[in-house]
């Protein structure tokens, strides 16, 4: 089995209860008001929500297949919180929500479950890229926008999302490499959870942490405890900084472990150590985050009721969006794919026309 | 008008489009310092700087992959993938996203991005240093593909790739990079991508060709002068296709010898025969032929001219038409 920690003990954290290192107390992170916190709460609770109500409508038959990432909402929130709307996010399947923090329709998103092309969205609209959904190979992609930012001059950097799986990947490898020799305002953030669908982390590499891998690259490699949200935060916008210093990028590996199934489709019970999920599931990131708050004084049971209650009609108005949507035209299946199509295309459809009637 | 080979016509046409264009920027393997191994970028890195004209590390995924973060910045990169075969890393990007994105966009961002390459064999060059792709590019939903036969194509196919809104892959035959010279249109020269190229008036047979395998072709039609007429198409946009182009030569001669340097199956070849049979099958006095290299990898070079189509297998075919 996986260790939690298998490399020193250089792990950020910020938040006591509930760390992956002995002894560790609460401390505050430096510059963030009450305000913030308060922020950085609804993100979480609106992503964990998205996550909860999206495993509940598949079972519902109202979405398909459906990637979770129940704890792993502390990275995602944690990281896109140190960044600026001008900053541009690469996901992968696990960050599908992740443009909910950008304003994005919960309907976007679950039409994209639902595979519907009202799951389309310019990334411009929102600096939010489309899903990845092979592994690893947005990370070059990340990797150019970035350089292209530094090469107009723009001060916006990028992120890229990406499991430790991914990092056993030639496309990892070569947007890394490309991220640093062009200098490119990046940020390569792992999502270490220890399990690339049944494969444990032991079997991807034998480096001794992921972050080790960025040595190879000429870049800072860190390590931050995933399910705290503050490490987290921290961590990126140190990350941040030195890319808009003109620093280059940095690689980011947050450590957490995976509490659910990878995907609907999947029964890890097969592949993993059940207790070993149970032990994890008590330091889940958002009943840390909670508790901290909670430590500091800052959050009121009323809040807390407020907050899950708008993220539970966001819900409710995005799922009813998404199914009010008409059936998609079959001229979607052409329309999209060149901006000056060839004239086949229109004969293609005009004989689908005829044959659906 | 100037007299060039087709890889000064190359070079032509980026400095008449990045100078006419501060979004377009060239980046591959060697492409800056040394300004490529063929030297079809030559002087670009010291007119339009090393941030237009890019040394890449040795990566060709990383390279098409950043060039499709760099369209998302909003530049028009054209990247070189240094040799055909060693293309085939880059293919992973090319289909899982440089041929989806604009797709998965519901058409609302673009991937102006322009992919060439040297292609092709007959220049005795170590093992995979003469690959023909062009399938696996044509086959790639979002994706056109043009493969020039002349100095004044390779400039204007070129341009036409770089100002297209959506990917484009252009190959570029290196057996003729500097074997063949000819008039080339100075300043800008824009060959639109979907017109094919009467290279050769004829009556009696049409060789369907493109690339290297045209001037081949033409030296078979006028070796048969005194016996056929024989008409040779240069179909120079293998995606668009001009359709028309290829069935008004067909309705003409009635018979059809299409010439192709990649292995035979499912090549493009195969493509273009459907078409005919689809479209034109009344038109034929007989069989579609093939003329192709077989179903075999790229040989050593003491083997090419055996794999390669000849002067010799083409007029066989051109010939077992008439008889």
């Amino acid at each position: 089995m996986a260790q939690v920690l298998d490399a020193g003990d250089d792990l950020r954290q910020v938040i006591g209860e509930g760390a992956r290192l002995p002894a560790a107390r609460d401390r505050e992170v430096e510059g963030l008001s009450e305000e913030d916190l308060l922020r950085l709460y609804r993100d979480l609770i609106l992503l964990r929500t998205f996550d909860e109500r999206s495993v509940v409508y598949h079972r519902q038959g109202r979405i398909g297949t459906y990637a979770i990432f129940w704890n792993h909402e502390a990275m995602q929130a944690g990281s896109a919180f140190a960044l600026q709307r001008s900053d541009w996010i690469f996901p992968s399947y696990r960050e599908s929500a992740i443009g909910l923090l950008r304003g994005m329709p919960a309907s976007t998103v679950l039409s994209w479950w639902r595979g519907h092309p009202a799951g389309w969205w310019n990334p411009a609209d929102y600096n939010v890229a489309s899903i990845c959904v092979p592994i690893a190979t947005h990370v070059p992609h990340a990797a150019g926008l970035a350089w292209g930012k530094r090469l107009r001059g723009e001060n916006s950097c990028a992120i890229v999302y990406f499991g430790d799986g991914a990092t056993s990947e030639g496309s990892f490898h070569e947007g890394a490499n490309f991220a640093a020799v062009m200098r490119a305002p990046l940020i390569l953030f792992c999502n270490n959870n220890h399990w690339a669908i049944s494969t444990p982390l032991e079997a991807q590499t034998k480096a001794e942490s992921l972050a080790a891998k960025a040595a190879g690259y000429g870049m800072p490699g860190v390590r931050v405890d995933g399910t705290d949200v503050l490490a987290v935060y921290e961590a990126t916008r140190e990350a941040v900084e030195r890319a808009r210093a003109g620093d280059g990028p940095t690689f980011i590996e947050a450590v957490s472990y995976r509490t659910a199934p990878h995907a609907t489709a999947d029964d890890p019970t097969a592949y993993i150590d059940m207790e070993r999920v149970e032990e994890e599931r008590k330091r889940e990131c958002v009943g840390r985050y909670e508790a901290y708050l909670q430590r500091l004084g800052v959050l009121t049971d009323e809040h807390v009721q407020q907050v899950r209650a708008e993220a539970v009609d966001l819900m409710r108005e995005g799922i009813a969006a998404a199914e009010a949507e008409p059936p998609a035209d079959p001229a979607l299946l052409f329309d999209n794919t060149f901006v000056d199509p060839p004239a086949s295309f229109e004969r293609d459809l005009d004989e689908l026309r005829r044959i659906l009637g | 008008m100037a007299e060039l080979t087709v890889v000064e016509a190359i070079n032509d046409c980026f400095h008449v489009e990045l100078a006419r264009d501060d979004d377009v920027m060239v980046m591959g393997e060697d492409v800056g310092r040394a300004g490529g191994v063929f030297r079809a970028t030559a002087g670009l890195r010291d007119r339009f700087g090393p941030d237009r004209c890019v040394d890449t590390p040795l990566a060709e995924a990383g390279i098409m992959g950043s060039a499709v973060g760099l369209c998302m910045a909003g530049f028009r990169p054209v990247v070189e993938m240094q040799y055909d075969a060693f293309s085939y890393p880059g293919l992973d990007q090319l289909i899982t996203h440089v041929g989806r994105y604009r797709w998965r966009t519901g058409g609302r961002m673009e991937f102006p991005l322009t992919i060439r390459m040297p292609y092709g064999g007959g220049v005795r060059a170590p093992e995979l240093h003469d690959d023909s792709p062009e399938t696996y590019y044509v086959h790639t939903p979002g994706v056109k593909v043009a493969i020039p036969s002349t100095p004044a194509d390779a400039k204007g196919l070129l341009a036409a790739a770089i100002r297209d809104p959506d990917p484009v892959v252009v190959l570029e035959p290196k057996l003729h990079y500097r074997t063949l010279r000819g008039e080339v249109p100075e300043g800008e020269h824009v060959v639109p991508l979907g017109t094919a190229r009467l290279a050769r008036e004829g009556t009696d047979v049409t060789l369907v060709a493109y690339g290297s395998m045209v001037p081949l072709s033409e030296h078979v039609a006028k070796a048969l002068a005194g016996e056929a007429s024989v008409e040779v198409l240069d179909i120079r946009s293998l995606k668009p296709l001009d359709e028309d182009a290829l069935l008004a030569s067909v309705a003409k001669t009635g018979r059809v010898v299409i010439v192709q340097e990649a292995p035979r199956t499912c090549g493009y070849a195969a493509e273009l025969a459907a078409i005919i049979a689809e479209k034109a099958i009344f038109d034929l006095q007989g069989p579609v032929l093939r003329v192709t290299g077989y179903d075999v990898p790229y040989p050593y070079w003491q083997l090419e001219d055996a794999y390669m189509p000849s002067v010799e297998r083409v007029t066989a075919a051109v010939r077992r038409l008439l008889d």
